[in-house]
């Protein structure tokens, strides 16, 4: 149900405080940062208009909005092994909807390496 | 005439399902929340020194909320007074709870004792032209100690 924070791919720690409980910081790698830009697609909208009508939860919309978190955070993790950490402080997530049906999901982190 | 019998029609169906859904879902969010039992959920922490921490990651929970077509509805009429406008009040509030479970659930199974520095953020998808759907994102996230 939940975004997986741990990339399948590697091992890299994701917190939003400022540090990794257990260990120590060595050093500061800077700014690391994804995002992912997504539209509904036909099918879901359409199934999305119909439930509008008794409200609740749009479950296709959760998923779609989730997968995009995902990859965003996939690729935040990537930038942060290129510069060689192993964990991401200070995690933060931003959504804006750009028009009607497109919305960017985007995420931003302080890449670490820690002892 | 025959438009207005079919709007009258889906403002019942809004009214009854709606609603319905809605205490379903109130009821369910609250037999959730007595079963997480002992999670501490802080909003501070993000500064504060945990010595006795063994692991730390990052959970979110998100759900996007649609209104029904009666509350979209009576918020378009209350709009034109102004004020409270308590049909989206429980919305949000669902919404909210709703993210926030699915972050603490995540968190539990993991095994955390705590959830520290939680935010929550609310997006919205729908876009304002007012034809469109009224639904909003609300994700919750926070670092699971244990």
């Amino acid at each position: 149900m939940t975004v997986r924070s741990r990339s399948s791919a590697s091992n890299i720690i994701l917190t939003n405080i400022e540090t990794i409980p257990g260990s120590t910081i060595t050093q500061h790698l800077g700014l690391v940062q994804g995002s992912s830009v997504r539209a509904k697609h036909l099918g879901r909208d359409i199934a999305a208009g119909l439930k509008n009508l008794v409200g609740g939860e749009l479950k296709g919309y959760t998923e779609l909005l989730q997968e995009a978190r995902q990859e965003a955070t996939d690729r935040m993790v990537q930038e942060a092994q290129r510069k060689g950490a192993n964990a991401i402080v200070n995690v933060r997530f931003a959504t804006s909807s750009l028009t009607q049906g497109a919305a960017e999901l985007f995420v931003y982190g302080t890449a670490v390496r820690v002892g | 005439m025959e438009g207005w019998i079919f709007f009258a029609v889906l403002l019942a169906i809004g009214f009854f399902f709606g609603s319905r859904a809605e205490q379903q879902h109130f009821r369910d969010l609250q037999r959730r929340e007595q079963a997480l039992g002992g999670l501490v959920i802080s909003v501070v922490g993000a500064k504060v020194a945990l010595p006795d921490a063994a692991g730390a990651e990052l959970f979110v929970g998100s759900v996007v909320v649609s209104s029904d077509y009666f509350k979209t509805f009576v918020a378009g009429l209350l709009k034109l007074v102004g004020g409270r406008i308590g049909v989206y009040e429980t919305l949000l509030e669902r919404g909210r709870r709703e993210a926030l479970l699915r972050m603490e659930e995540a968190a539990l199974a993991w095994g955390a004792e705590r959830v520290v520095n939680v935010r929550i953020q609310t997006a919205e998808l729908g876009g304002n032209n007012g034809q469109g759907i009224v639904a909003l994102e609300v994700i919750a996230y926070g670092t699971g100690v244990r």
